[in-house]
């Protein structure tokens, strides 16, 4: 992938935060920006606190300290405005099982208030995209594993949020229903979207503009793949994450 | 607004999806009415009784016979004292003593009056009841042949009727307000509970808790159909009781539906407790059957009389919806009771919504967190 861009303006800002659950430090004084545009990778062990992270930018949690925007909106007063200008997407692809693909984009475009008119436009094209037009009327559990990930990322894209969380976007699938996910996060990210990504494929750790390292609620490296590759002297990701998360 | 209307639509689209389940809740009330309705009109027949004669004359003998004649009766002993009555009914084969008067025959053809006492063990008060109306019958067919055979103008036989241990026959039409508390419960408590818990367990409550919607709105997204669903089974239960098994609505029927939406209100909100501490389906079906349905059945003096439970029971009892639900509701049905009678109960039930309320909004600020 690219090499460090055009740095555009930041749309997430955190400084020094800290969350703490009880004596435990969860979080311990992290410091990054995402800028516009980019693909942000989120890595780190399980527990090394990245769960934690995601949820304060995206407005579930209040952190204990710290001074922390997401797309323009302070995390402690305005987490109402940031949900409206975030999108998410879970590891468990989480869409309704009982609901056909349409009921479901129905459903999401009325919780993110997308105008009546464009949902059928709107939802035809991100079908056609992801070529599933002739199932719209289809039930989700019908579906295989490979289309309800794309479709719940098209459903968390919908009302063009201008950040995207992807918690984990690629558990369980197979390496061809990899690629083209990622081929499908690149043509959202031309749109100027920007995506903030956690995943354990040190594989799709390359295909992000920059990625940071956790371990033990600290963020221990951040950088282009490229940067952190030459600066730990590795080969490849894999090798980079063994050597940093000892 | 907007974004709830979505939600609620989402909701009625879970429900029509799945309509096998649509249809057992409102066929499970049904069914279980006519169950009940017609277990407790079944016909009897052999009943047990005792006969304490005092008078053994001919026209008691012939009452006697004539009762023994019949296809609903037979002796099981003869008593020759009032307190052996008691042992009678303790030994638990007796169903009915029938206690002649002294001097019945001399009353009746000298006064045109003899008496008779019909005593039921009641703690079963169907059974009670129809072996009353039973006797009755006959002694009115006697009091018929005698007056014809003496040719008096009028004979009178005076029946006395007494229950033991349920002296005002308690639960004869227990089973509409039973059935309704039951029903109510199911629909309201358990399906609410088990809708949210799914969300949680399949990932999407995740996606609702990032999404513009505010927390409260998602509660009561979730509470709305089956509110819908559970006061059309409330009515549907008012209706069947009342045009096919004849069960009283003396007091107002808007009275009636009222104290039914608090008792719906009551079991949502306890749905949406149950939710907050479940994490999935399972727990959430086990927390709704155990902890709501056999408390329900059990100890609301639905089935098993109150009175004659264990203290601790009984008190335990006064912490259950369903008892107060029951009692308000069986008093408008069955007794007409005005507002005035009932106000107690209804604070009651008031009350308990509140504390649910309250800690469900605590349950679901914490977890947020």
């Amino acid at each position: 992938m690219a090499e460090l861009q055009t740095r555009t303006e930041p749309v997430i800002t955190v400084k020094n935060m800290v969350k703490k659950f009880g004596g435990f430090v969860a979080n311990d004084n992290l410091n990054f920006e995402v800028f516009k545009g980019e693909i942000f990778g989120f890595l780190g062990a399980n527990g090394a606190g990245k769960t934690t992270a995601i949820k304060i930018l995206s407005g579930l949690s209040i952190p204990t300290s710290g001074e922390i925007k997401v797309a323009g909106f302070d995390v402690y007063t305005q987490t109402e405005l940031i949900k409206r200008n975030i999108g998410y997407m879970s590891q468990k692809f989480s869409l309704y099982e009982d609901l056909t693909i349409k009921e479901n984009f129905r459903f999401y475009a009325g919780v993110y208030r997308v105008p009546q008119k464009e949902i059928m436009p709107r939802m035809m094209d991100a079908l056609a995209e992801v070529g599933l037009i002739k199932y719209k009327d289809r039930l989700i559990s019908d579906l295989p594993l490979g289309w309800k990930q794309k479709l719940a990322f098209s459903i968390a894209t919908f009302h063009n949020p201008g950040i995207v969380f992807l918690d984990e976007p690629t558990s369980g699938v197979d390496p061809v229903a990899r690629r083209n996910f990622w081929e499908q996060i690149f043509k959202t990210v031309q749109k100027g979207t920007t995506v903030f990504v956690t995943t354990h494929y040190m594989d799709e750790a390359e295909y992000c503009n920059r990625v940071s390292i956790m371990d033990k609620g600290k963020i221990v490296a951040l950088n282009s793949p490229n940067m952190l590759k030459a600066a730990y002297k590795v080969d490849n990701m894999f090798d980079l994450f063994l050597k940093i998360v000892r | 607004m907007n974004r709830f209307k979505a939600f609620v639509i989402k909701e009625f689209r879970h429900l029509i999806r799945d309509p096998r389940t649509v249809f057992v809740l409102f066929a499970i009330p049904v069914i279980q009415l006519l169950l009940f309705g017609f277990v407790i009109s079944t016909e009897i027949k052999d009943a047990k009784i005792a006969i304490l004669d005092f008078s053994r004359d001919d026209l008691s003998e012939g009452l006697v016979n004539k009762i023994l004649a019949s296809d609903y009766f037979i002796l099981e002993t003869e008593l020759s004292n009032i307190n052996q009555i008691e042992q009678a009914f303790r030994s638990g084969q007796v169903k009915e003593v029938l206690v002649i008067e002294n001097n019945f025959g001399r009353n009746i053809v000298h006064d045109g009056a003899g008496a008779v006492q019909i005593i039921t063990d009641a703690s079963d008060p169907n059974i009670a009841s129809l072996l009353d109306s039973y006797t009755r019958n006959i002694i009115l067919d006697y009091q018929q042949e005698i007056s014809n055979k003496t040719q008096a103008a009028s004979t009178i036989i005076d029946v006395e009727y007494r229950m033991f241990y349920n002296e005002e026959l308690k639960s004869a039409h227990l089973f509409v307000p039973g059935t309704m508390a039951l029903i109510l419960m199911l629909v309201c408590a358990l399906m609410t509970s088990v809708s949210i818990a799914r969300e949680k367990e399949l990932g999407t409550m995740e996606i609702l808790l990032v999404s513009p919607l505010r927390p409260l709105q998602i509660v009561l997204g979730k509470v709305v159909p089956y509110m819908v669903l559970s006061f059309i089974d409330m009515l549907v239960i008012i209706v069947i009781g009342h045009f096919v098994f004849g069960v009283p609505v003396r007091g107002a029927t808007s009275l009636l539906i009222g104290t039914g939406t608090l008792f719906i209100l009551l079991a949502l909100t306890l749905g949406v407790m149950i939710s907050t501490i479940s994490k999935t389906q399972q727990i959430a079906m086990m927390i709704s059957l155990v902890g709501m349905m056999l408390p329900t059945v059990l100890l609301s003096g639905f089935i098993f009389p109150l009175k004659n439970m264990p203290v601790v029971l009984q008190a335990v009892s006064l912490a259950m919806p369903p008892r107060w639900f029951l009692q308000a509701v069986k008093d408008v049905m069955l007794k007409g009771a005005g507002i005035a009678q009932i106000w107690h109960y209804l604070a009651i039930m008031f009350g308990m919504l509140l504390f649910f309320i309250m800690v469900s909004v605590k349950k679901f600020k914490i977890r947020l967190d």
